[in-house]
């Protein structure tokens, strides 16, 4: 279990039904009717088809051939999607895998966002895993429907099963026809067993009439009537709000006294709690209680706290960055990834010539619209009730239970629309403070909304980096080796460091900080050193970030092999096409990544084809610059081929990117409008990241904490974004972050093809330019 | 207490009058489609209509608005049929969704002013508002395409 392809295993336990507990589960809290003397939860937003997130309730009769879904008497299929809904339609993709492989008409599919109980195994949206797990798993499930569908008709007609079609949620053959409702009124029984589900046949590609085909998302109404229901509409009779106070450091400091004289002026307050955490996730916390969010936010002001401040209130970005470099010089650190021979050693010694650059990124924050926030109670049944958007129940779960003192039967979480994942709400930290408040009230219901600079305050960002990046080559100038080093705060390390994998010297390692230094060029012996940087995660909880490690790594790697192809005097293209080889380690495996590098030198090809690259004709200070990536993991490659035209303005520094192009081979493409709006929202992410966004840590905290000052991507320098997709018919994998990781590397080289200056520092500003103008 | 007129209906409300009316209208009025996003009139998610005016309601003190009319999200069209509503649908603008509140009530009360935008003016306008999954470019085709609708043209949607 201690390579990746392990690790990723764990992650996708549901893709093969392993791992899926079946043990008693909670009752569907989230959608209990009242109690009374109990508060009364409004629903969560558990179906986004409807106004007021109701989920639809099976009529009569009715038969789940898998828990994944139910078909009622009226023909209804109701399909239970364990993602988060933030965005990426997630639910309508899950369930039209579903409906076509079953045979069901659209039109009668409804889909319901379940609340935590066990029973759904590990729940965890990002990754961009959600679809490439599900394909599978949901595929299966329609199955089953289809084939004890077709069973029970050629049961009561008295023919052959296999002589009858299940299509558009009817059962024809033999000169009869049944309905799905029809049938299941009649009463269905049969159920499947794990391997009964396995060996089922599935529909080949080309039977396939839902997946591929547009649709409109069935939560995209609802975002434009204002009824879409999000984590911070949640409501219960009876609920205070909480407005924190939060220390001066993430870790470590300490409350000595509050004082909240001045805020008993303020109507509606009612007292100030000092937070006890036995999970330790918001140590030194202080929660202010009132009758509305805005006296508990004006009272917040007013309430004076003395800290304790722990010795990170001394840490700055400089000192992360020396520490990283610190780390990066001692070849003893670190966790070596398995590159093959990693041996590169005694190559560099020989190399005729070598190269070498340092990239560094600057914190980057989440800045997801929806501030965090979370309403916690404790229910008639005893249960506390966690009522929040979140990405990763099974990981906050835990804290949870730690924090509130009960079991796993203890807790749950109910979905809600999340105004924005990016990763944000993958650390479910935020729901601690909201379950501890409750707690100390008794089980009072109490809704805590981070105001806009707390939530910047308490993000877990992208850490910065540091990578030092290595090449070799021999008399004829070709590559011989090359040598990454890739330090960071490590997510996984801080949050679930039983999930690290090790590396090939035994040493773990988080992927999510070290994907991307593990590419599928072939340059000989290869060595990749992924190195966790401690005074990063004592400082602050670093976070994943959409696209994570690769929409870093990869801005070091592209920039780094453009370099690389100037130094030997070839193009940039030919000289990435030249080390794509589809051989050995980069032969690719079925069914995730077949092809292997041959597929990535297909779509740099396509892209720099469709972009004009090389051919078009530009006014001066203007081009075009390429990247290429293969998304998010060696495991689950999107490939990825980037362009980006920009121009320069050589008197300001301003770099305006005037359009960006992408080529995408994802397999088979599942939802083709949702998949268009991934990549486009992605790439602009990218863009926003390479030139608009970053802040840095000051006396242990984040610089920026609003909109005055951290400047996210507007309308107004929005670039026209052409996004073309591969025909394929291979396994779906990830769409929501591969978009990002090409853009910033593509618009590097951009820059430096059209003024001849090469930018080593996320973000690139104007200064930034300008400087290395004058320098160059 | 304060009153004014919400979606045509009057409602009196006992609050502080320094209260920001986004949290009147979310809290006190239970109307939660718009939506605080950063409390400093910088990133538009808070957008409602005071007066048919594009009006940022965090930062706007409920005691500003004694007897004026407001329109939220929720008022813009009795059936969510308001044709930045439709073009907002046709085009499958939204992604998280958390924005659009606000876009929407920005862009409606924009192509009340300027019925006929240029490219430019739709950027210079829209702008203000923030879209964190950077679905821009959706929004302005949809903005272009409501333009056309309430201006009568026909489109081929």
């Amino acid at each position: 279990m201690a390579d990746e392809s392990a690790f990723r295993t764990r992650f996708r336990g549901a893709r093969s039904g392993e791992g899926l507990s079946r043990r008693g589960f909670l009752v569907t809290m989230c959608a209990a009717g009242a109690v009374f003397g109990f508060p009364r939860a409004g629903f969560a937003a558990m179906d986004p088809a409807v106004p007021d997130g109701v989920p639809v309730e099976a009529v009569g009769a009715r038969y789940e051939p898998a828990i994944w879904y139910w078909i009622d008497q009226r023909g209804k299929v109701n399909v239970n999607i364990i993602r988060a809904e933030m965005g990426q339609h997630v639910g309508t993709a899950i369930a039209r895998i579903l409906a076509d492989e079953l045979g069901a008409k659209w039109d009668d599919v409804s889909i319901e966002h379940v609340d935590s109980a066990a029973k759904w195994g590990l729940m965890v949206t990002g990754g961009s895993w959600s679809v490439w797990q599900s394909w599978p798993v949901y595929r299966q499930a329609g199955a089953a429907g289809r084939v004890a569908l077709a069973q029970k008709a050629a049961e009561l007609w008295g023919v052959d099963a296999a002589s009858l079609t299940v299509a558009d949620g009817v059962v024809t053959g033999a000169g009869r026809s049944a309905s799905f409702g029809e049938l299941v009124a009649q009463g269905i029984t049969r159920s499947f067993t794990e391997a009964e589900l396995k060996a089922l046949p599935l529909k080949p590609h080309s039977e396939l009439t839902l997946v591929g085909k547009d649709v409109t998302a069935l939560d995209i109404a609802g975002k434009t009537t204002g009824q879409a229901i999000f984590g911070i509409d949640a409501r219960v009779e009876g609920m205070v709000h909480g407005a924190p106070l939060l220390p001066p450091t993430r870790y470590g400091s300490e409350i000595i006294r509050i004082d909240d004289s001045a805020a008993k002026a303020v109507k509606g307050y009612r007292q100030t709690l000092k937070l006890d955490d036995p999970s330790g996730t918001v140590p030194g916390w202080a929660m202010v209680i009132a009758d509305s969010y805005w006296a508990a936010h004006k009272a917040a002001r007013l309430v004076k706290v003395e800290w304790k401040a722990s010795d990170a209130a001394r840490v700055g970005e400089a000192d992360i960055q020396a520490r990283s470099r610190e780390l990066i010089a001692d070849a003893s650190k670190g966790a070596l990834l398995d590159t093959g021979d990693t041996d590169v050693d005694p190559v560099f010694a020989r190399a005729a010539d070598t190269l070498e650059a340092e990239y560094t990124t600057a914190t980057v924050l989440h800045f997801q619209l929806e501030p965090v926030n979370a309403l916690a109670f404790r229910n008639a049944e005893g249960v506390w009730e966690l009522h929040t958007g979140n990405q990763w129940q099974s990981l906050a779960l835990p804290w949870l239970q730690k924090a509130l003192g009960v079991d796993e039967n203890g807790v749950v979480m109910c979905s809600y629309m999340l105004g924005g994942g990016f990763g944000r709400r993958l650390n479910g930290d935020y729901a601690v403070p909201a379950a501890l408040a409750s707690k100390a009230l008794g089980g009072i219901p109490v809704k805590v909304v981070a105001t806009r600079p707390d939530d910047a305050k308490f993000d877990s960002p992208r850490s910065p980096s540091v990578q030092r990046l290595r090449m070799a080559f021999d008399t004829g100038k070709n590559v011989i080796a090359m040598d990454t080093a890739v330090a960071s705060g490590w997510p996984t390390k801080v949050m679930l460091p039983a999930f690290m994998p090790k590396g090939v010297n035994g040493e773990p390692y988080d992927p999510f900080a070290s994907d991307g230094a593990d590419h599928w060029y072939s340059v000989g012996a290869q060595r990749a050193r992924a190195i966790s940087n401690d005074l990063a995660e004592s400082t602050f909880r670093p976070g994943w970030l959409r696209s994570v490690s690769p929409g870093w790594i990869n801005w070091a790697v592209e920039s780094f092999m453009h370099e690389a192809a100037v130094k030997v005097g070839q193009d940039p293209v030919r000289f990435r096409l030249d080390h794509l080889k589809a051989e050995g380690r980069n032969a690719g495996t079925a069914p995730d990544s077949v092809g292997g590098a041959s597929r990535q030198a297909h779509v740099l090809s396509r892209v720099a084809e469709l972009s004009g690259y090389g051919k078009a004709t530009l006014p001066a200070d203007t081009a075009i610059g390429i990247a290429t990536t293969y998304g998010q993991a060696r495991t689950m490659p999107t490939w990825v081929g980037g362009a980006a035209q920009v121009h320069v303005n050589r008197q300001t520094g301003f770099v305006d990117v005037q359009k960006i192009w992408l080529v995408v081979d994802c397999g088979t493409v599942v939802d083709p409008d949702g998949a268009h709006a991934q990549c486009e929202g992605a790439a602009l992410w990218g863009l926003s990241m390479a030139l608009f966004e970053g802040t840095e840590f000051e006396n242990g905290l984040v610089r920026d904490r609003n909109l005055d000052s951290y400047t996210p991507l507007r309308m107004i320098d929005t670039p026209e974004v052409v996004v073309e997709f591969v025909e394929s018919a291979e396994v779906p994998v990830g769409l929501g972050e591969p978009g990002t990781t090409v853009v910033a590397p593509a618009i590097g080289n951009a820059i430096f093809e059209a003024v001849g200056v090469r930018l080593r520092h996320l973000p690139i500003t104007p200064e930034a330019v300008l400087a290395a103008l004058k320098a160059g | 207490m304060i009153e004014f007129t919400i979606n045509g209906r009057a409602v009196s409300v006992d609050v502080e009058p320094d209260t920001p009316l986004l949290w009147v209208i979310r809290d006190e009025i239970a109307l939660t489609g718009t939506k605080y996003g950063c409390g400093i009139g910088l990133c538009g998610a808070c957008t409602v209509h005071v007066g048919g005016r594009a009006t940022r309601s965090c930062i706007t003190p409920v005691s500003d608005v004694a007897g004026v009319e407001i329109t939220t999200i929720e008022g813009l069209d009795p059936k969510g049929e308001h044709p930045v509503q439709q073009a907002w649908r046709h085009l499958r603008v939204p992604q998280c969704g958390y924005c659009q509140s606000g876009q929407i009530m920005q862009a409606a009360a924009f192509l009340k002013d300027i019925p006929n935008p240029t490219d430019d003016d739709i950027d210079a306008v829209m702008t203000g508002n923030l879209c964190r999954c950077m679905t821009y470019n959706r929004i302005r085709a949809a903005v272009r395409e409501a333009a056309a609708t309430l201006r009568g043209e026909a489109t081929n949607g």
